[in-house]
């Protein structure tokens, strides 16, 4: 009779895993289309809509670029944590911190030139998403803490501190009782790129991917980060500070999320509000996951799921479909992405047994 | 605080914590299989939605409890797909359920906020409840509540007394042992995975059946999460569950009551609390049993045979 069985394989599968993920792709599009017909809404003019809203306009590409880039800094760090094995779920909150250091920078020192005042600013949000991320990292080594919930509860927690923020000590007095700071002078505001809306935020993405990629790709510490992600008792026989690793890529993970965080403060709303926790850092995890933790790749997923976000958008005002689609979408996403590794770890074989 | 205030707080301890207690129970059960869920934030939510569109359109709040049951088992069979069948990151499958059902529960439930569907109501047991002090705090809570007075109890005995709990808990500690001896690891896994789902399910059920009679997006809020934790805070055994959910209970009844009273504190600040004492406990829970309480095999897949 006919036998099936599943052998891991042994060599990668190269290029024919795009195909894969273009599966699970097209699967999960294909079930959220299913949850559209589901509350009478047409799947096919449901999908339409969602794409020619997304990239169907100049300014809806400029859209996705300028969602993209918090995405994108956001998922970097989270894949350099994800890379370890570390789980950080926390780039929500490191996202937060960032905004919330940058944003104190800005209305301590409004009257100082850019040129000094963003850099402090960077500083500021790095330092303070770096901390946001430190914290489940030390718990996470010194008390054996589950880094996931920590993380995660820190999240939480980040946006009260905002919310507590913008409705009390730094209110702007003159925003008729919305929870806002007051605008950022100019010289805390990054520009936009030319007679486009998006913003320098762009350029800071390409440089930091690259710096990311040189790190890991030519320097020792990255060498050795690659090693323990791979092998963690191997490498701590060999010697490796695993210690030290968790907490580097901890800090970087929240000091990434926490440029993101300052870009979208300055460059985006040029204050600091509640408004501006969407829910980037768990979409940066849907896409790290989506790139292979690959800096290239990310970049192309961040774009793809910046532009699910403008394409729901349209979804909403057009065929008033609820914006949690984009949850949903990003849900399908993932699991679909998850089980496609499946067929590019494994292999089938039938075989006749007697 | 007055002596009048104490007793209605505890009350209130007991309604607060009893969704994290159904939703802890089932991620006991689920991760002593060695299955780590982290889709019970999803899952709940979606049994919230379930159990209110099923009262509302069967008028039956004890079906619907049920149905809810289902439903949050249904959901949690998507993690058991990928991970079982698919060899998925069970971390990442996880958080992904969150995202999905979370979602799904918000996209469907849109058309369902402001409405009130047939709940369930506080029903004064005789006699139990004129007992002084015990009485209006135990004894005068919506049958769901009672319900949760023996369901620890017997998911005490199902685990550590009965063969298919001990299936269970072989499979969690070492699957490959399990596997020798004759178990089929799949099997035990799948049922913790529903059965563990069908009471996340019920968790969330319980806020949009008895503890309001209401569906609000967001309506579980991260109890799911503190459901997570308190698995690991109660060493994966079902009667500290009930300590440390009728403990986050307290908190977040306690939280609701100092906002009402307007105090000082920020409500920001209060809003804290359940998120904080979360990392509290769980760093206390964790440095003085590091993992050894936990499953062996918690997390990780067993590969399919060659």
């Amino acid at each position: 009779m006919l036998h099936l069985r599943i052998i891991k394989r042994q060599d990668p599968l190269g290029w024919r895993s795009c195909l894969v993920i273009f599966g699970a792709l097209a699967l999960a599009l294909f079930l959220s289309a299913l949850l559209l017909a589901l509350r009478g809404t047409p799947p096919l003019e449901g999908i339409l809509v969602l794409f020619k809203g997304a990239f169907g306009s100049r300014w809806a590409i400029e859209d996705c670029l300028i969602k993209a880039i918090p995405i994108f800094l956001c998922s970097l760090g989270v894949a350099i944590a994800f890379r370890l094995q570390i789980w950080n779920i926390g780039a929500e909150g490191q996202f937060c911190l960032g905004a919330i250091g940058a944003t104190w920078m800005a209305l301590s020192f409004p009257n100082q030139p850019a040129w000094l005042l963003l850099p402090a600013m960077i500083a500021m949000a790095a330092i303070a998403g770096g901390l946001w991320g430190f914290i489940p990292a030390l718990l996470r080594q010194k008390m054996q803490t589950n880094e996931i919930i920590v993380s995660l509860m820190m999240n939480y927690i980040a946006i009260l501190i905002l919310d507590y923020l913008v409705y009390g000590v730094w209110k702007d007095p003159t925003s008729f009782g919305f929870p806002m700071t007051p605008a950022f002078s100019d010289a805390a505001i990054v520009g936009k790129i030319g007679a486009t809306s998006v913003n320098w935020g762009l350029f800071h993405c390409m440089v930091l991917a690259l710096i990311v990629w040189i790190f890991f790709s030519f320097t020792k510490t990255g060498y050795e980060l690659k090693a323990s992600g791979d092998n963690v008792k191997a490498a701590r026989y060999a010697g490796l500070p695993y210690t030290k690793q968790v907490f580097l890529v901890m800090i970087l993970s929240g000091a990434l999320a926490g440029w993101a965080g300052f870009l979208e403060a300055s460059a985006t709303v040029n204050r600091l509000q509640p408004s501006i926790m969407v829910g980037y850092g768990y979409t940066a995890i849907v896409v790290a996951w989506l790139a292979s933790l690959n800096p290239f790749y990310i970049g192309i997923a961040s774009f793809l799921l910046a532009g699910l976000r403008v394409g729901v958008e349209n979804l909403q005002l057009d065929l008033q479909v609820p914006a949690a689609f984009g949850g949903i979408m990003e849900g399908f996403i993932l699991l679909t992405v998850l089980a496609g590794g499946f067929f590019i770890s494994y292999r089938f074989s039938l075989t006749r047994k007697k | 605080m007055t002596f009048e205030l104490i007793i209605p707080l505890l009350a209130a301890t007991v309604q607060s914590g009893t969704p994290i207690l159904y939703a802890t129970l089932g991620a006991i059960i689920t991760e002593k299989s060695g299955v780590l869920n982290l889709g019970v934030e999803g899952v709940m939510i979606v049994g919230a939605l379930a159990g209110f569109i099923a009262a509302t359109f069967t008028g039956n709040p004890v079906l619907a409890f049920f149905l809810a049951g289902l439903a949050g088992a249904a959901a949690a069979s998507i993690h058991g797909i990928v991970c079982l069948v698919f060899q998925g990151n069970q971390v990442v499958s996880g958080l992904a359920l969150t995202i999905l059902g979370t979602g799904f529960a918000n996209y469907l439930g849109t058309s369902y906020v402001g409405q009130s569907a047939p709940g369930f109501s506080p029903y004064a047991i005789p006699y139990l409840a004129e007992i002084p002090w015990l009485g209006p705090i135990l004894f005068n809570q919506d049958p769901l509540v009672y319900l949760t007075y023996i369901i620890p109890l017997l998911i005490w005995f199902f685990l550590f007394s009965t063969r298919y709990g001990l299936g269970i808990r072989a499979v969690g500690e070492n699957p490959a042992a399990a596997k020798a001896g004759g178990l089929s690891v799949g099997l035990y896994r799948w049922g913790a995975i529903l059965g563990g789902g069908f009471f996340m399910g019920l968790g969330g059920a319980y806020l949009s059946l008895a503890y309001t009679h209401l569906w609000t997006n967001n309506m579980t809020a991260g109890r799911g999460w503190i459901a997570v934790a308190l698995v690991i805070f109660a060493f994966w055994r079902p009667g500290r569950a009930v300590f440390g959910a009728y403990l986050f209970g307290g908190i977040m009844s306690l939280q609701l009551r100092l906002q009402a009273t307007g105090t000082m504190l920020p409500s920001s600040l209060l809003l804290m609390l359940p998120y904080l004492l979360t990392i509290i406990v769980l760093v206390f829970s964790s440095w003085k049993s590091g993992k050894s309480a936990a499953p062996a095999a918690l997390g990780v897949n067993m590969k399919p045979a060659e």
